[in-house]
């Protein structure tokens, strides 16, 4: 238990030096550079108009779409990490197992590639 | 108080050398990328690339590194303040501590965790919040849509990416790094991109759309959205995106050569394997083989040009996925039915 | 002994101050982003409790998944801020009632812990200490053969959330030429051209 926690303790100190090197070269250029602001330089980049509406807008919902489908995705590969290290203990009821999961699941696939879900154009 | 020393405040040392060791060579590995990309390029399409600041133009990225520091850093009037000046960092600040993971050579790593493979996994699927940040805090159309693009782009790859790993790990058996390595001894005929070599070209690519690289750099696609979700950003924050792209191009080189070409072994049994000579027997061929991923990295953008978006995706989610899922269940059924 | 307490502290802390910030947080995003940080230090609380494999998922699925998803959302949905806080009276009853049932169960829990302390230790299947066995090995022996009717459940509850997104989310949009790439792939040439030769002031037919 200690073992495992001392080898954290590196990436935990290592965070800590990350921030502040981060912090202190995204700040630098504030107290080393002059600043003058002026509103037209200020404003949004827009080709030189002038911006007609807000620009957080709605969107396509094929990007929620895609973003949900990730997160099932993403949870089948966690279901994976453990198996694919233990394989060689649960032998081929294990194996068989996780073939009928990964068969639910590909049934989904096939079905959101039939429905067109995965189509952009 | 010898007790705090002893006990703390020495390790708390020795570890942050440790940490140092590392970074400072890694910040200056990220310059010289910048350097090396243009004189690649400029080879590529018969040109000098820079000649000026100094010989060859070894000090180019100095002189870039000054340029940023003094020039004006602009908070756009409608961007949301506190957000936008923290998106940058958190790109930079995952591209450093992705590093604490990466093992040099036999022991040589600062965190050596079980499940150092989840933490990379993990590491680089936050990769999006500083773009999706960046992308929504600067209250701009481009940048909004590149974000929204470059979010869309980042998240499907990783799916396919994350199939790969599971296949890697059915031939190891374990989630550290160090061992995924250890288990591709004996030459390169051993090493994983044998066996696994669809995996390895679905891999590589997929690093080149999570880092947003050539051809995938459609987020950035400055002929429609003016460099996208980096618009607005000047100064030192648009450095710290710039020097984190490039430090996650080299720890997906990392990352591609301990999964699939053996880490720091040598592709034949000799030289030296122990003490101090064998460590850095181990960094010359790590180093080389991340140099060489690297030097394709920017091949790729000297030779392709630009994916459309819909075929972006179609590769991602129509090619990819069904492939590195049937080679999942083909590699999981030799490990099940015909064990080494 | 004393830094993972510290830690601990730290981390307790930062969890119970963000979460706090993720309700009170006028802007929705920067409740998403401060959710994202409450979830970082659950993560880390994971960690000191010696189980990594959950920590590293729960910032891979949380984290890097979900709270995408809740950004996309929040961010980029019009959403009119004013008209958001109107309905806030309406749906305070639902809140609070929530609210105190899980209440009630934590104290549940609080209480039986208590009263009988042997009850809720895993009495089927003691876990392996870490010295022999790390998490992942330790879970991956089990879940997939001795659990596998709850692992298979779980599979099909992926199943039909995606059916259901798909469902709830996928609109056919009439008029879009659209690319079908595997029939442009699979287009041979004899289909494509054909040579005709003309012969001079005739023309083709």
């Amino acid at each position: 238990m200690d073992a495992l926690l001392r080898e954290y303790l590196p990436i935990l100190i290592f965070l800590g030096l990350a921030i502040g090197l981060a912090a202190v070269m995204g700040l630098v250029p504030f107290i080393t550079a002059r600043q003058k602001p002026d509103p037209e330089k200020l404003s949004t980049y827009e080709c030189g108009f002038e911006p007609f509406s807000d620009s957080r807008k709605q969107f396509d919902v094929r990007f929620y779409l895609v973003a949900i489908l990730f997160i099932i995705f993403d949870l089948e590969v966690a279901f994976l990490f453990p198996w694919a290290i233990s394989l060689g203990e649960i032998g081929p009821f294990g194996f068989w197992s996780m073939m009928v999961f990964l068969g639910v699941l590909t049934v989904g696939f096939v079905y959101e590639w039939k429905k067109g879900a995965l189509e952009w154009e | 108080m010898a007790e705090f020393w002893n006990g703390y405040l020495l390790p708390g040392i020795l570890i942050l050398a440790q940490i140092l060791v590392l970074v400072v060579p890694l910040l200056l590995a990220v310059a010289y990328l910048t350097l090396m990309e243009r004189k690649v390029l400029a080879a590529m399409q018969l040109r000098m690339g820079p000649n000026v600041v100094g010989p060859f133009g070894l000090f180019q990225p100095w002189a870039d590194a000054v340029k940023l520091m003094f020039k004006e850093p602009i908070l756009p009037t409608g961007a949301n303040k506190v957000v936008f000046v923290i998106a940058p960092m958190i790109t930079f600040i995952l591209a450093l501590i992705a590093w604490a993971v990466i093992p040099l050579g036999t022991g040589l790593v600062i965190a050596n965790i079980n499940v150092g493979i989840l933490y990379l996994f993990a590491i680089s699927s936050l990769g999006v919040y500083g773009i999706i940040m960046a992308g929504w805090a600067s209250n701009s159309r481009y940048a909004f849509l590149g974000a929204l693009r470059s979010s869309a782009q980042m998240v499907s790859y990783e799916v396919s990416m994350g199939f790969v790993i599971i296949t890697v790990l059915l031939l190891v058996g374990s989630l550290n790094l160090g061992h995924i390595v250890e288990a591709q001894h004996g030459g390169f005929w051993k090493w994983h991109w044998v066996p696994l070599f669809p995996m390895f070209i679905v891999f590589f690519i997929s690093a080149l759309a999570e880092t947003n690289r050539h051809p995938f750099d459609l987020p950035e696609a400055e002929a429609e959205l003016v460099a996208g979700y980096q618009v607005e950003y000047s100064s030192m924050s648009f450095a710290l995106f710039f020097l984190g792209e490039y430090a996650n191009m080299i720890l997906m080189s990392a990352m591609t050569a301990i999964l699939f070409m053996g880490g720091w072994l040598p592709p034949f049994e000799f030289g030296p394997t122990a003490g101090v000579l064998g460590a850095l027997w181990g960094f010359f061929w790590f180093f080389l083989k991340i140099f060489v991923l690297l030097f394709v990295f920017i091949w790729i953008r000297a030779t392709l040009p630009r994916y459309r978006y819909d075929q972006l995706m179609r590769i991602g989610w129509k090619v990819f996925l069904p492939l590195s899922l049937i080679y999942l269940v083909i590699v999981a059924g030799f490990v099940t039915y015909w064990p080494r | 002994m004393i830094v993972q307490a510290i830690a601990f502290y730290l981390f307790a802390a930062v969890t119970v101050g963000s979460a706090f910030l993720v309700i009170t947080a006028k802007n929705p995003v920067h409740s998403v982003l401060f959710l994202i940080l409450a979830f970082f230090n659950a993560a880390a609380l994971f960690v000191l409790m010696g189980a990594e494999f959950i920590a590293m998922i729960l910032v891979i699925v949380y984290v890097g998944a979900v709270a995408v998803l809740f950004l996309f959302v929040v961010m980029m949905l019009d959403i009119n801020f004013v008209e958001l806080r109107q309905g806030f009276q309406q749906y305070l009853p639902f809140g609070l009632l929530i609210g105190a049932i899980l209440l009630v169960e934590l104290i549940l829990i609080l209480a039986g812990s208590i009263a009988a302390p042997d009850a809720l230790a895993p009495a089927a299947s003691p876990a392996p200490s870490l010295d022999q066995v790390t998490n992942t090995h330790a879970l991956g022996a089990v879940l997939y053969t001795k659990y596998i009717y709850l692992f298979q459940g779980a599979g099909l509850v992926l199943l039909v959330a995606m059916i259901g997104a798909i469902v709830l989310t996928h609109r056919k949009r009439e008029g879009v030429k659209k690319q079908d790439s595997f029939a442009q792939f699979a287009r041979r040439r004899e289909e494509a051209v054909e040579l005709k030769k003309v012969e001079p002031g005739q023309g083709i037919q």
